[in-house]
């Protein structure tokens, strides 16, 4: 199966958009480009992304490997994934508030209701309350495949606590910091304005907004989660307080955070960590990550939690096959951005396709992430096969099965030199009670291994930066 | 700021600053034990050590006696004491790393780039000569990394925090030189400057970097009591309980009037400090100097107490 080449590598025509850029490659002298790659390399491990991890043996975390050949996208491209993005956003607020209320989507048909509540991120105490200005999802990270010159689709939908965004800023600094010749060349969208952004979505939406100045805080579980040194980089670039879970406090359903000149009262709190460790009195009794009472202080009003409590619904990728429909329906239009056809194992019909053509198919688990759990069939053995057949007929509920996609490829280097690999971009849309925020681009994943369609960094993914040309 | 925050980087500070204060006193014992017995005292050199590093109760339980093999490693190098320069450096490390974005670049360089280099230093291999050369070493991370802190930081609440670890763990620590060796300072039958006790004298002198200090200060050959005038009362010398005290002040000054607010560790520093400067080094002598030390680290452990209470949580 031959993937569509985004440069048009293999092929006589190099695409527009990258021909500057092939120009520069091919006249490179590649010890220029060898040290600009251990240049990038070093970048990394002093200044940034792996701080956290720099040299620890303990906890070993690796270098997530950066390819310092970006990813590039038109503006007419961008134009419509931007439109279709936003559309999507506003899809997935209004169906969080419906399912948490009025459940019309459910009572028209839309999506069957076991698919609702019996969804392990479904939850029961979100159910008829509201949250500050109606919106749940506030950062999301959408997943987006490419599969020719015309077709995006989206793959999956992250709306709990996505993350890679500092991974976008960071390829950007590097590549400006590497390469001002090439920016020269081309004019590409900047993207650090991504920071403020995300402020002045936190500030819309604390409660009483207007109020005074809203205090925001981002919450994480610690240094020793690994995405913490993300946490740690926003909140710099934000300029609010990383707090642990021990830095605050609820009374009288207010929360407070400890300060050195004494309580100070939190508006918005843009958390890290799962629904499941917000509140030991709500959900898990043993954690010790969360704030006692939190969601008391959310459930009165006071607080803003960003994400929502409950937002997990939208990730489970058997609603995420109903998507087409929640989109025409809460918004009254055809949904721009495609969704990969998908075969709903819990339906007898799709089940039975699916078990005679497993070699052909991608199969996940409907709540699984990070690229686990999931069989590729026409790289899986007959065994891995046959293993998930049993898994399947056993649980069909908990899969759905889509065709392999011929995701598309970017030029990457590779031992061999230049060669193509599989990506997927992943753009940060912000919702605020002010409107839609995405900055151009996102974070491209590119998958190193030759062949590879995964591109999650637990399973040797890098990441790529990713320009959207100005007009 | 987070209290939390201000706990860190107080910490931060605070430990760096007791690793090289380890690496002085490992400094002064080789060099005091490396002379011939006669002048050493009776061989008790090691058994001070371990008493000033206060980690004596932790030490015995797992060695019968203190030599030169056993306090270097543990010191120095043991995972098993809490206190040993190993632990102080990577509890430094951890505690900044939790606010790695309140201290400077140049602040989280010093500390992770030593934390990253210990790893190359093994007791094992070591002798006399490396040993040295390592704990010259720990003295220039601590270097660095105050350098680095006075050099780069904004002068706001992070960089008063991180002066207050300083200071309250300065004083602890020479307070402990004086707690162990005050025998020593006591006056005597001993003829001055033929006495056993002058290797002694100088020894306490090296544990604070203050040897050469000492003769442009008082200008004449080394005296027991005006070792301990130097370490006690004398402001010039940066790690006097005099001094550390004057910048324990300074800093809680500084960070009540940028709060709008004064508190029970301001009033109980300035005490402190008010009972230093109006003391005369005869006068300690003669109400006890043991009893003044023991007063004195006690009352510093509740300044501690009280920046905590009121700022760290």
């Amino acid at each position: 199966m031959a993937a569509f080449d985004e440069m048009g590598l293999g092929s006589d025509a190099v695409r527009p958009a990258y021909r500057a850029l092939k120009i520069w490659l091919d006249s490179a002298p590649p010890e220029l480009l060898d040290l600009r790659r251990s240049q990038a390399e070093h970048f990394f491990r002093r200044v940034g992304i792996t701080f956290a991890v720099y040299g620890d043996t303990q906890d070993t975390e690796r270098l997530i490997p950066f390819d310092i050949i970006p990813r590039i996208i038109t503006q007419e491209e961008w134009t419509k994934l931007r439109k279709g993005l936003e559309q999507r956003v506003n899809a997935l607020n209004a169906f969080l508030r419906d399912v948490y209320g009025p459940r019309e989507c459910i009572r028209a048909g839309v999506i069957p209701a076991d698919l609702v509540d019996r969804n392990p991120f479904y939850r029961v105490e979100m159910i008829g309350q509201k949250v500050p200005h109606d919106i749940y999802v506030h950062i999301s990270g959408i997943d987006i495949v490419r599969v020719d010159a015309d077709t995006f689709y989206v793959l999956e939908d992250n709306a709990r606590t996505p993350s890679g965004v500092s991974y976008m800023l960071e390829n950007r600094e590097v590549m400006m910091r590497l390469f001002p010749e090439l920016f020269a060349e081309h004019r590409i969208a900047p993207v650090d304005n991504y920071p403020d952004a995300l402020l002045a979505t936190l500030r819309s939406v604390a409660p009483e907004a207007g109020r005074r100045n809203p205090n925001v805080v981002l919450l994480t579980p610690g240094q020793y989660n690994s995405a913490f040194y993300e946490h740690s980089f926003l909140a710099d670039k934000l300029g609010v307080e990383l707090v642990e879970g021990s830095d605050l406090y609820v009374r009288d359903d207010v929360v407070y955070m400890r300060t050195t000149e004494g309580p100070q009262r939190v508006d918005v709190i843009y958390r890290r960590i799962d629904d499941d460790f917000l509140d030991p009195l709500t959900f898990r009794p043993d954690s010790a990550l969360g704030v006692p009472g939190l969601m008391n202080a959310y459930l009165a009003g006071n607080v803003t939690l960003a994400n929502a409590v409950g937002t997990g619904v939208c990730d489970d990728k058997a609603v995420y096959s109903y998507m087409p429909e929640i989109v025409r329906f809460f918004t009254g239009e055809e949904p721009i951005l495609k969704n990969v056809p998908t075969w709903r194992c819990r339906e007898p019909e799709a089940l039975a396709y699916v078990l005679d053509h497993l070699p052909e198919l991608v199969v996940k688990e409907v709540n699984g992430s990070g690229g686990y759990g999931m069989l590729v069939g026409p790289h899986a053995t007959q065994q891995q096969i046959q293993a998930f057949r049993k898994k399947l007929r056993h649980d069909p509920a908990g899969f759905i099965a889509q065709p392999t996609l011929a995701l598309s490829t970017c030029p990457t280097f590779a031992a061999s030199g230049i060669a193509p690999r599989h990506v997927d971009l992943r753009p940060f849309v912000l919702s605020g009670a002010d409107g839609v925020r995405c900055v151009p681009g996102g974070l491209t994943r590119v998958a190193l291994k030759e062949g590879s369609l995964v591109v999650n960094s637990s399973q040797g993914g890098g990441t790529k930066d990713t320009w959207v040309l100005d007009a | 700021m987070l209290s939390r925050t201000a706990d860190h980087i107080y910490w931060t500070a605070r430990y760096v600053e007791r690793a090289e204060f380890l690496a002085r006193i490992l400094e002064a014992t080789l060099r005091l034990s490396s002379l011939p017995s006669n002048y050493g005292g009776a061989g008790t050199e090691w058994d001070s050590a371990v008493l000033t590093s206060g980690c004596a109760a932790a030490f015995y339980k797992a060695h019968p006696y203190a030599d030169e093999h056993n306090v270097r490693e543990f010191l120095a190098f043991s995972p098993d004491n809490p206190s040993s320069i190993r632990n102080c450096l990577a509890i430094a490390r951890t505690n900044a790393r939790a606010v790695r974005t309140a201290l400077t670049s140049e602040m989280w360089d010093a500390l992770n780039g030593a934390w990253l280099e210990l790893r190359q230093f093994d007791n094992k291999k070591m002798g006399r000569e490396d040993f040295a050369r390592f704990l010259d070493w720990v003295k220039n991370v601590s270097l660095a990394f105050d350098g680095s802190a006075y050099r780069t930081m904004l002068r706001n609440d992070a960089y008063w925090f991180s002066r207050l670890g300083v200071g309250i763990e300065r004083a602890d620590n020479t307070a402990r030189i004086l707690d162990v060796k005050y025998h020593v300072l006591l006056p005597d039958t001993e003829q001055v400057g033929g006495s056993l006790d002058y290797f002694q004298w100088t020894t306490i002198l090296r544990e604070v970097s203050a040897h050469t200090a000492y003769h442009w200060v008082y200008r004449q050959s080394v005296q027991p009591w005006l070792v301990a005038d130097l370490l006690i009362l004398n402001r010039q010398m940066p790690r006097s309980l005099a001094a550390s005290y004057d910048t324990i002040v300074r800093h809680l000054d500084l960070i009540a009037d940028a709060y709008g607010r004064r508190g029970p560790s301001q009033r109980q520093a300035r005490a402190m400090l008010d009972k230093l400067a109006s003391a005369r080094i005869e006068g300690i002598f003669q109400s006890g100097l043991h009893e003044f030390i023991t007063d004195f680290l006690r009352d510093n452990n509740k300044v501690g107490a009280a920046i905590a209470e009121q700022y760290l949580i």
